[in-house]
């Protein structure tokens, strides 16, 4: 398929605007702009055909079912959108005074107040932009805490089986990673962690349920141990959606959570997002949260500026608002029920578990909570097909893979969540096309190695894409690298979570 | 009412396949102690209707540039949104996927942010760009920590005519990355090159905006030029509108060009979600935040798209990548690569010639009704700053009383501004209503 830039034509355009006649001032000489930037010159109806083939070449959760561990990919209900696009939200200047804002400042706060109630604690602030830049904001929320107390801690513990985003914010913030190994069970391994906290110790970022799928059953001693030494526990709310109404961070022992609220309260994530990162706290962080904080003064809701100790603005504004309003509008849909929410989001994934873990090897054989993590490490060691081989032979079955390679701890891993949305025929479905799968590895593996062979390009060559680095279209001077030798190169790394 | 799509018999036959008869089981390994006992203290559930009523209702309490007719900007704007950007944003299949970690899934976004890379690229004579960051502001604090690694210096400096916003995000995150953050003041509404190299001795980078918070046009390849003599890298935090008009920082020596994005294809949605961007000479290629996409062939040749140079991630490079960013603003940057589609050059060149001209309009009639530029000297473009002679927050209640919008109280960021406005005329002004603002504060000026 052609680039957009290759269907460009001088002359042709799709917009135009009202002009008013009016005298155009020069703008001076060396600030003017010399060679007008070649972007694409097509008509509507070209512009429209485009990206609608572009739309037909991508495969969402409304195109089918999307697995994608740790990313919750459950349904986005259309009225979401309906509500998002009212005017009085959609054209609202950020700038408004608060008068004029009333509503939008309401809804914030009655976001807030829900946070706040699912997670057990007792602050927030919705201005972070996404899940890593929640973690990012955490950690500056323990920098200025520690710094208040006059104390110096440099040292942030994650688990091994953490996203890559906890040690990446960990470096952002400053702080020195220490990593914790996981036990048998598959929980986080106690004796290793009393070795490794100690008076330097800053905190914890822990994901619960983790990225296994399994609630950490010593979860109060972790945090005991935290609390003793002094230092702080944060929950990373990736998989929120296993507890909602059912366990909650703050009760668990964590003094600050955030929240994805593109995974568990369903703003569509958008290719890549845009997603929201409220963080909550616990009452001694509230202090250093992000200006400005919204709060009610009565019948009326305002922006507080006038936090002394906070630690600055991680966005812009009071966060990404039309983030809030889906969110805000698919937790009214459910009110006290988002319980049932998280607990058919767990049988969902129990029942996957449940139906394919003969075929499949389960390296912690427990239950697992709304996602769970197999491993093609059989199929590999005896028919040499990887965890790789089985995603792209989903795709045949016309399946959205799961997230493969992670957690890192297990190898050739298949990391699974159906969501709470799902039918039991699809769930059906996918487990009968894993099943099926699994015979063709023994039978006739080619036909998992030529895979996909239904999707409108094959396997890619990731490895000529990091040696050419074409990264942006160069016109004439494209380079046509079909005429280079290719092969399915696929790194067999990490992809979803 | 809820989303769930399981009956009662596919609960309990699913039960029975997972060997357990309640699904309350399901739960028996997380310890009692932190067991929730009680339900959420949520509000009652909706239905959808009545979630639309209570959002109409909570909506109707905004006042919004469609009821009141507005002049505000300060880096966020009233431009307008093309059809075809709603159409195409709100296909399901763009609408509701993830990042593309399975190519072959998802060829069509990938696709699509190849090509926004490639116009954001054209837009500011760059040679990278990655798939976008939060807003306009986390870009800058991004670009800081490029300049880092790239000099080994942790000295940034920044102008004071920097939307304050951006300023203050990067301060937010310098402690963590180990920066200082250094500003450097304006002198009539513009930053002074000879002053501004000075400032950059010794550091990572320097930002400026063009145009800068004030509307004014600064000295760019002035500032560039400063930044590069005092080994500091030069970045530019361009207005993507200015740039059909307005020479392209990879034009003039600067090594990186971030900028929020909302003005191209975005609502203003109160503050978001929008796109930031960031774009750079390849040689910070390696250095980037962030996702890329790359093109190559598959086993037959045909050419594809795919998540690129990785190594960079924090999925792969954990405690030592570029960043930590993952999901990112993807739908707003595709809304941005349709509108400027749709603008094309020409359009985009238009677009900027309109609002120049609008704005020389608004400065013409708000002078003739006794209205004082606060930088009459100073080129302008889309906004320009006045004195209101009274306290802006004064003037812009009386404004809105009469259902106008005057524009930003400069006070709140600036001091010894407390009676200057910064005004924001974009296309969707009229001549008409730069008249009725004019005439408002020019009664208002004679009471």
């Amino acid at each position: 398929m052609k680039l957009i830039f290759e269907k460009s034509q001088p002359g042709r355009r799709a917009g135009s605007f009202a002009r008013h006649d009016l005298p155009v001032p020069e703008v001076p000489a060396t600030l003017r702009r010399r060679q007008p930037p070649r972007l694409p010159e097509v008509a509507e109806p070209e512009l429209v055909r485009h990206f609608t083939e572009l739309a037909s070449r991508t495969f969402g959760i409304d195109t089918g079912f999307y697995p994608l561990g740790s990313c919750t990919m459950k349904h986005n209900p259309r009225v979401n959108e309906r509500v998002a696009n009212l005017p009085g939200f959609r054209d609202l200047h950020p700038l408004q005074e608060e008068d004029g804002a009333q509503g939008a400042l309401e809804l914030e706060w009655r976001l807030q107040e829900i946070l706040t109630e699912i997670c057990g604690l007792h602050a927030c602030s919705l201005q972070p932009a996404a899940g890593s830049q929640g973690e990012l904001t955490g950690l500056m929320l323990m920098r200025a805490y520690f710094a208040d107390r006059g104390e110096e801690r440099d040292t942030v513990v994650t688990a091994d089986t953490a996203h890559g985003t906890n040690p990446a914010s960990v470096t952002m913030a400053g702080y020195k990673l220490q990593k914790v190994g996981t036990d048998a069970r598959g929980n986080l391994d106690i004796d290793d962690l009393r070795a490794k906290v100690d008076e330097r110790t800053a905190g914890l970022m822990l994901t619960n349920p983790s990225t296994l799928g399994l609630f950490d059953e010593g979860i109060e001693e972790v945090a005991g141990i935290f609390h003793e030494a002094g230092a702080l526990l944060y929950y990373d709310g990736a998989n929120l959606n296993a507890v909602c109404g059912i366990s909650r961070p703050g009760d668990m022992g964590f003094d600050i959570v955030h929240i994805n609220l593109h995974k568990t309260f369903s703003q569509p994530h958008g290719g890549g997002g845009p997603g929201g990162g409220p963080i909550v706290v616990r009452d001694t962080l509230e202090p250093f949260l992000p200006v400005p904080a919204v709060v009610r003064d009565g019948e009326r809701f305002r922006l507080d500026y006038d936090r002394p100790k906070s630690i600055g603005k991680v966005r812009a504004f009071t966060g990404p608002f039309g983030v809030f309003v889906r969110s805000y509008a698919f937790i009214r849909a459910y009110g006290p029920a988002l319980k049932a929410m998280s607990e058919v989001a767990v049988l969902n994934a129990n029942y996957l578990l449940a139906r394919l873990k003969d075929a499949y090897e389960l390296p912690f054989d427990r239950l697992c909570m709304h996602e769970f993590v197999l491993s093609a490490r059989r199929l590999k060691r005896e028919h040499g097909v990887t965890a790789l081989d089985v995603a792209k032979r989903l795709m045949d079955y016309g399946f959205h893979p799961p997230t493969i390679y992670f957690p890192l701890i297990v190898p050739e891993a298949l990391m699974i969540e159906p969501t709470e949305t799902e039918s039991k025929e699809t769930l059906d479905a996918f487990v009968d096309a894993l099943l099926a799968i699994a015979r063709e590895a023994d039978e006739s593996p080619e036909l998992l190695k030529d895979a996909p062979r239904k999707r409108p390009v094959r396997r890619l060559d990731e490895v000529k894409a990091v040696k050419r680095a074409v990264v942006r279209y160069r016109f004439e001077e494209h380079p046509d690298l079909s005429q280079e030798p290719s092969e399915a190169r696929m790194l067999e790394v990490q992809k979803g979570a | 009412m809820s989303y769930l799509s399981l009956t009662e018999t596919d609960r309990e036959a699913m039960l029975a396949t997972i060997g357990v008869e309640a699904v309350e089981e399901l739960f028996a390994e997380i310890p009692e102690g932190v067991r929730f006992r009680r339900a959420l203290a949520l509000e009652p559930a909706l239905s959808e209707p009545e979630i639309v009523d209570h959002l109409t209702e909570l909506a109707a309490r905004n006042a919004h540039t469609g009821s009141e007719l507005s002049f505000l900007g300060a880096g966020i704007y009233d431009h307008y949104v093309p059809a075809v950007v709603d159409a195409v944003l709100s296909r399901g299949e763009l609408l509701t996927a993830y990042t593309p970690y399975q190519p072959e899934m998802s060829q069509g976004v990938l696709q699509a942010i190849f090509e926004y890379q490639t116009a954001i690229c054209e837009l500011t004579a760059m040679d990278v760009s990655n798939a976008s960051g939060y807003d306009g502001t986390t870009v800058a604090a991004d670009a800081c920590y490029i300049a880092k690694y790239a000099t080994g210096r942790s000295r940034v400096v920044i102008c004071e005519t920097v939307n304050p916003q951006v300023r203050q995000v990067v301060k937010t995150y310098a402690p963590g990355f180990g920066l200082e953050v250094a500003e450097v003041g304006h002198r009539g509404g513009t930053t002074d090159p000879d002053e501004l190299r000075h400032a950059a001795e010794n550091g990572a980078c320097v930002i400026f905006q063009q145009p800068n918070f004030f509307g004014c046009l600064e000295p760019a390849p002035d500032l560039a030029a400063a930044a590069n003599d005092a080994g500091a890298l030069p970045i530019a935090h361009v207005d993507p509108v200015s740039l059909g008009m307005l020479e392209a920082p990879g034009n003039y020596g600067c090594a990186l060009a971030i900028g929020e994005g909302q003005g191209a294809g975005n609502y203003q949605a109160f503050g978001g979600p929008h796109y930031g961007f960031l774009a750079a000479k390849e040689a910070f290629t390696r250095r980037m935040p962030g996702r890329i996409i790359g093109e190559t062939t598959d086993v037959d040749g045909q050419r594809g798209y795919v998540l690129t140079l990785q190594t960079r991630e924090q999925l792969i490079r954990r405690e030592k990548a570029t960043s930590n960013i993952t999901t990112n603003q993807t739908l707003l940057a595709l809304g941005g690569l349709v509108h400027l589609a749709w603008l094309g050059p020409q359009g985009l060149r238009e677009l900027g010639e309109t609002c120049l001209a609008l704005g020389e309009y608004a400065k013409a009639r708000l002078t003739a009704a006794g209205v004082e530029l606060l930088f009459p000297e100073q080129a302008t473009f889309k906004e320009f700053a006045v004195r209101v002679g009274r306290p802006a927050k004064e003037a812009i209640r009386a404004a809105r009383a009469e259902g106008i919008h005057p524009g930003y109280a400069l006070g709140r960021d600036y001091e010894g501004l407390d009676d200057a406005l910064l005004v924001a005329v974009t296309e969707r002004r009229t001549p008409a209503e730069i008249n009725r603002l004019a005439g408002l504060l020019a009664s208002a000026k004679k009471l």
